[in-house]
This record gives C-alpha cells, sequence and structure tokens, in this order.
C-alpha cells in the first residue's frame, strides 16, 4: 500500500456535530458591567462573589489577548459573543430527571452519557452542563451519604457560600490571565466537589460539556476540593455541534488537595475540531491548575485532547507539600487543520517533591501540535525530582510537532530529567501489519494506541476505552 | 520445470511468470518464472543484492515496488491484484529477515488481531483471548520461547534470535498455506537455528508449501528443501535438488553469477 493509498482512507465525520432545537434565554453579546451584573442576578450570588466578577472584569479590561503560544487564529471578537446562554425552563430549574426537558436528555442520550437509571450500572455519577447551565446531577443521594458534595456550581453558590468562599480563585487568582480572568468575570455554572477527610469517594465522578446554542462562549468553572486523606477521581467529557463559526471556550479548573489527598482529574475532549479545510471548531483556551497545599497530597491530571481547532491548555500542579506530587499524562491529537500548545506547569515548592510529565502529540494533515512545559523547582524545594517524557509522532508531510521545555532549578539537590523523540509511523511497521492480515485503518490504530499506551493506562478504564476509539475515529484518513 | 498441464502433478499454490521488478528505476528482477506446489520447500539462494528479498517481498505486495511485467498467481488467482492485506488472509505469509518493533503493541494482541482477521475471511468464529492463548501456548513452547514474551511490545527490545523466534512463532499460529521465509537463519545462533529450524520442520505438510531465501547453505542441514534454485542478477540462474546448495558451500556463487552475465 503506498502513502497515496493510506491518504484515502476514509474520513468519517464528527459524531456529535448535531444541534438541539431548544428555545434558549441568551443575553445580547457583548461584555460590560451590566452583563456581569445580570448574570450574578440571575444565579442569586451572594455579594462577595458579584464584587469578585467585578474585580475580575476590571482586571480583564487592563488586559491584552496572549499572543505567545504557536498558535495561529483569526482574531477573536469579544464583543460579538454572548456571555449567557441557557435552556428555557420553569424558574427554579429542574428538580430532578424527570423536571428536565425531555429534548435535553435526548441529547444527551444521542452523546452517550448515562444520565438514566442504567448510569447506576455504570457507576458514574455525572453533572451535564449544556450550554451554559447545569442540567442534571445524577446520584446525589449515594454521595451524600459518604458525605460527598457534587453538585452545579450555581448550587453551590445558594448551599455552600462559605466553602466557595474560602477556595474560589485560591488556586487561579481571578488576575491569572486573559482567558482565565474573563472566565471569573462571566463564568455560569460548572461543578463544585468537596470530600470530606478520609473519605474515598464511593465512585467515579463525571461532568459532560456540551456547547449547543451559537455565537455562545461557553465559560464554565470547576472546583474540586478533597480534604485531608480523602481520594477522588473526577473525569470531564466535552462536545460541540459543527457550525462554520469559531465558538470561544475559557474554562477554569481549580483543584486543591490536603494533607494525604488524592484527586486524579482525567478529560476527554471532544470539542468540535472544524472541518477538513479548518473552518469552524472550538477555539478552546483553557486554565487548569491543581494544588497540592498538604504533605503527601497527591493531584494527576490525565488529558485525551482530540477535539477543537485550537487548544491552548496547561494543566499544572503547584507542589507546595512536602512529599507531595504532581503526574500530567497527556495524548494531544491534531488533525486537518487543528492546532494545539499544550503541556503543563509543575512546581516544586515542598522539600521531596516529585513530579512525572508523559506527552504524546500527535500530528496529522496539516495539524500542528506543540508541547510546552514548565518545570520550576524553587529553593525550598530540595530533593525534589521532576521526569518528563515528551513524544512526538508525525503523520503525513505538513503535519508538525514542536516541543518547548522550560526548566529552572534553583535548588542543587534537585533531579530533573528530560527525554524527548519524534517518530513517524513507518511504512514498515504498517506494512508490518498488512502482511499479517490487518487492514491498514486498524494497523495505525493499533500503532496510534500503542504510541499512547502509558496515557491511557492511567485513565478509568471504562474511559480508556472511549478515548482510544476517539483517537481512532479523528485519525481516520490521517496517514501517509 | 514442470507446468499446470502435468496430469500427475497438482496445479501449483504459487506460479510466477516472467516477472521484471523495478525498485527505485532500477531493474531488480529480470524475468523470473518459478512454479511451487503443495507440500513443496524450495530454497531460494544467491550473492547479495541478487533479488531473492526482492522477490520474497513482492509476494508479499510491498509498496513501493514496480512491477514491470510478467505474473504470479496464488490458488489460481491473480496475486497482484490482491491488496498485501488480502494476500495475507488468503494464507500468505512473509517471515521478514528484520522484524519492525511496534512500541507499546501487546504481542499477543497484534497476533490475535491476525489470526482473526484471517479467520474472518475464511467465515470462522474469531476466537476469543482464551481459545487463543491456548493454541498459543502449545506453539510458544516448541519455539522455546518464555510466555512473557506474549504481553512484551512486538518485536520491542527483542534481541535479533528474538525476533526470528518470533516470526516463527507468528507462522505457527498462522498456519498460513504458503510461507515466504526472507533469511529467517541470518544472526542465529546455532542454538536458536535448530530452535528455528524445528519450528519450520513442524509445519511441513502436504498442503502447504514453504519457499525459504537463504545466502548460507548451514540453514538446510536442518530444514532440507526439495527444490533448490539460485538466483543472479535478477534471475534464476540455476536448479537443482539440494546437492546444489552443497555445491555452492563448496564453489562460492562466483561461478554462477559470471555465468549469469555471460
Amino acid at each position: 500500500m503506498s502513502t497515496a493509498d493510506i491518504n484515502v482512507l476514509v474520513n468519517r465525520s464528527y459524531r456529535h456535530g448535531f444541534v438541539t432545537d431548544i428555545e434558549a434565554d441568551t443575553v445580547p453579546p457583548g461584555l460590560d458591567e451590566s452583563v456581569v451584573r445580570l448574570i450574578s442576578h440571575k444565579k442569586r450570588e451572594p455579594q462577595f462573589l458579584l464584587d469578585w466578577r467585578l474585580r475580575a472584569l476590571r482586571h480583564w479590561q487592563s488586559m491584552r489577548e496572549p499572543h505567545w503560544a504557536h498558535l495561529r487564529y483569526q482574531p477573536i471578537d469579544y464583543d460579538a459573543i454572548s456571555y449567557y446562554s441557557a435552556p428555557k425552563q420553569a424558574k427554579d430549574g429542574p428538580k430532578s430527571l424527570a423536571d428536565v426537558d425531555p429534548k435535553l436528555l435526548a441529547t444527551y442520550d444521542k452523546l452517550g452519557v448515562p444520565l438514566h437509571e442504567r448510569a447506576r450500572l455504570a457507576g458514574v455519577a455525572v453533572d451535564a452542563v449544556f450550554d451554559s447551565v447545569s442540567v442534571a446531577t445524577t446520584f446525589k443521594e449515594r454521595l451524600a451519604t459518604a458525605g460527598v458534595i457534587f453538585c452545579p456550581f450555581s448550587e453551590a453558590v445558594q448551599k455552600h457560600p462559605a466553602l466557595l468562599e474560602r477556595y474560589l480563585g485560591s488556586v487561579v487568582p481571578y488576575t491569572d490571565n486573559f482567558y482565565a480572568t474573563l472566565n471569573s468575570a462571566v463564568f455560569t455554572d460548572g461543578s463544585f466537589v468537596y470530600v470530606p477527610p478520609g473519605v474515598r469517594c464511593p465512585m467515579e465522578l463525571s461532568t459532560y460539556f456540551r456547547i449547543n446554542a451559537a455565537n455562545t462562549g461557553q465559560f464554565e468553572r470547576t472546583l474540586i476540593v478533597a480534604d485531608a486523606g480523602s481520594y477522588v477521581s473526577y473525569l470531564e467529557g466535552c462536545t460541540a455541534p459543527m457550525r462554520d463559526e469559531n465558538q470561544l471556550h475559557a474554562a477554569v479548573v481549580e483543584l486543591i488537595a490536603l494533607d494525604d489527598a488524592q484527586i486524579k482529574y482525567s478529560t476527554v475532549q471532544n470539542w468540535y475540531p472544524g472541518d477538513e479545510q479548518g473552518r469552524g471548531g472550538i477555539y478552546n483556551f483553557v486554565t487548569k491548575r491543581g494544588e497540592c497545599r498538604g504533605r503527601n497530597a497527591r493531584i494527576s491530571w490525565t488529558q485525551v485532547e482530540t477535539g477543537s481547532a485550537i487548544t491552548w491548555k496547561y494543566p499544572s500542579c503547584i507542589l507546595r507539600g512536602e512529599n507531595s506530587i504532581g503526574e500530567f499524562y497527556s495524548v494531544a491529537t491534531t488533525n486537518h487543520y487543528q492546532q494545539a500548545d499544550t503541556g503543563t506547569k509543575m512546581i516544586h515548592i515542598g522539600a521531596n517533591t516529585r513530579s512525572t510529565i508523559v506527552s504524546k502529540g500527535i500530528s496529522a494533515g496539516h495539524g500542528q501540535n506543540a508541547y510546552r512545559g514548565l518545570v520550576k523547582i524553587l529553593p525550598s524545594a530540595s530533593g525534589a525530582r521532576n521526569f518528563t517524557q515528551c513524544d512526538s509522532l508525525l503523520m503525513g508531510k505538513h503535519s508538525g510537532a514542536h516541543t518547548f521545555p522550560y526548566i529552572e532549578v534553583r535548588n542543587p539537590s534537585a533531579t530533573v530529567e528530560h527525554e524527548a523523540s519524534t517518530s513517524r509511523i513507518s511504512e514498515e511497521q504498517l506494512f508490518y501489519c498488512l502482511q499479517r492480515g490487518i487492514g491498514a485503518e486498524d494497523a495505525v490504530n493499533m500503532i496510534v494506541s500503542g504510541f499512547c499506551r502509558t496515557v491511557f493506562k492511567e485513565l478509568p478504564m471504562e474511559f480508556a476505552v472511549e478515548a482510544q476509539n476517539l483517537l481512532a475515529v479523528s485519525l481516520e484518513g490521517a496517514v501517509g | 520445470m514442470s507446468t499446470a498441464a502435468d496430469t500427475a502433478a497438482p496445479s501449483p499454490l504459487l506460479e510466477i511468470r516472467d516477472l521484471r521488478v523495478k525498485v527505485g528505476g532500477q531493474e531488480v528482477l529480470r524475468g523470473i518464472s518459478l512454479a511451487v506446489r503443495a507440500g513443496e520447500m524450495h530454497a531460494i539462494m544467491g550473492p547479495n543484492g541478487s533479488g531473492k528479498s526482492t522477490l520474497a517481498h513482492v509476494l508479499a505486495g510491498r509498496p513501493d515496488y514496480e512491477i514491470v511485467s510478467g505474473s504470479a498467481s496464488f490458488e489460481g488467482r491473480d496475486l497482484f491484484a490482491l491488496a498485501p492485506e488480502q494476500r495475507a488472509r488468503a494464507g500468505l505469509f512473509l517471515g521478514f529477515q528484520y522484524p519492525v518493533e511496534i512500541p507499546g503493541v501487546n504481542n499477543a494482541y497484534l497476533l490475535k488481531a491476525a489470526v482473526n482477521a484471517a479467520r474472518r475471511e475464511r467465515g470462522l468464529a474469531e476466537l476469543d483471548a482464551f481459545e487463543f492463548l491456548s493454541v498459543v501456548r502449545a506453539k510458544i513452547k516448541l519455539m522455546q520461547i518464555d510466555e512473557s514474551f506474549l504481553s512484551r511490545g512486538v518485536n520491542e527490545g527483542f534481541s535479533g534470535g528474538e525476533k526470528k523466534r518470533n516470526e516463527i512463532l507468528q507462522m505457527l499460529v498462522l498456519e498460513p498455506k504458503l510461507a515466504l521465509l526472507d533469511e529467517t537463519d541470518s544472526g542465529l545462533d546455532i542454538d536458536a537455528l535448530k530452535v528455528v529450524a524445528n519450528g519450520i520442520n513442524s509445519l511441513r505438510a502436504a498442503e502447504r508449501a514453504i519457499v525459504l531465501v537463504t545466502h548460507y547453505q548451514r540453514m538446510l542441514d536442518y530444514v532440507v528443501p526439495d527444490y533448490v534454485h539460485v538466483l543472479a542478477r535478477g534471475r534464476i540462474a540455476r536448479s537443482g535438488d539440494r546437492t546444489l546448495a552443497l555445491e555452492l558451500e563448496r564453489r562460492g556463487y562466483d561461478w554462477i553469477s559470471e555465468q549469469a552475465a555471460a
């Protein structure tokens, strides 16, 4: 099979690109103080939160969009975006699944999100965010018995304001960066998790994000607090309809792990990537950061990024507590005209902190994939250790892989290791599989999965399969 | 050489007629004709660059080889009309001289996918993990391979000898109708050579043919061919029985190359 033959392998299209026809409550495009006040008012927020939003807005108005990433895109018109869109419904929102608009539930059915009772079999508690509003949270009772709080952000604002006031913005301050600051001003919903001391969360928690309305930005905010000695595993999935215009997604995720606590945060990101000519797709500018605030705390980020036209995200760990551990496992795929600039920051503050970074970038078509990572060892971090492995796989002649590792070591007892490789799926490997009777498409999937194996094995079992399938779909027609 | 018209002999499993092949613009095979019947073992010998590996690869469907003229049929079907994976599923196996590493892909996973691809083609039910393992276990013993081998990446970090044993293991599990073994003996110490030869011999059967491509006679002490062909400058310069291999060992390849050039 020649390169040309491989190139004609079928291009299956994005499978989640449908639009749900629901009447929506959308504010006019543009952003000023009145929009922020309106959002806060609609959410019946306490004064501290409104004040915080307004401080963020004022700060944002003094900031400029950053352009240091290895990305090219048309300028974003922030005045053309609507900052709030919610499906119209009974004033106080759904009390249970029975109150949720059946069209919404049908949407999640199509996406394969298990919102109904069958979800119990899967053992996954789901919080689904449709455009900007959380539509249902399953398994609340079982979680409540364990003392775990898992609810939409807007509900947490009403029920747990003290926790929010204490932790919101404590890892990603509202001044952090252009997109995080924008999010702080206008975020509309998201998920909140609190796991009390010593509790092992009895099930995987999951949020499913979906952008539906046109010309809206999605700005959700996730806050997860794992109190001393607790454990939680959290999965985030995302899709959007196919639209020719680009849509902005600027989320913030904050994780806080106290003494001996562990948070495992996994993402399967499948936002609409745009078409084969690079039209449309989601601009994904996301700030994710976790802080190991206590001793022996551990935060693991695992991400499988297959979607979005533009991906700009650096899930990071601040390793403040002694002996704390930060991990980042990433597979980022770019096909057609997708671009990704992604990586992590590991900030070692406490003594004997350890971090591991495994990044697998796959570029196909005209895809551009950059790994950007910072390993920073502060003077206080005696005995700190980092291991970084950064591998790139190229398919076709027009794709690109770029690596930007930044290493700052200010403690002589620290150990930092960095390994990097770039390879292609070779004709040899492909022919070997073909000669064993394995079709080209299966062979490519097999080779790519092998390349990603060290990351996939970090995902919860049921999602590892989904990630593998997603990767196969996003790379269809990609080999050369 | 006998033809398909002979009443006594069955029609050949593989029949190559006047095959000419270019690689990188250079004509490497310059008119090869060969018939291989079920039950036979052929050895194809020749000096480096004589075209013997090219022949094996072009039959398996390696890309970037240009077939200038001639034909090859496999069980009466036009081999060159089939994609490489179809040839494999139809029962053509190539044992590679340099098996490629596929990092992270489980050795057993690839082999199971290969077995099931062939079974689907024949309309048989796919083997589940348990059935597959029981098939593989017996063959592993024969090849003196440790079972941990199965869970390693395909050829990943294998020694030269391990790679060759793995090729033969795959062949034993896939049970092809026609096995083309490209320099399977190269780089093996004598113990490994015996194990590999043992594996090949165990697969000899009336319904199957094996073609060994080899530079040295050494292998043929353990795997005894019915026919020996010597390639020189892209042509079969001479055919005979295994005494031809012994003569080559004694006299080298030069005299045949000179004859071919003349």
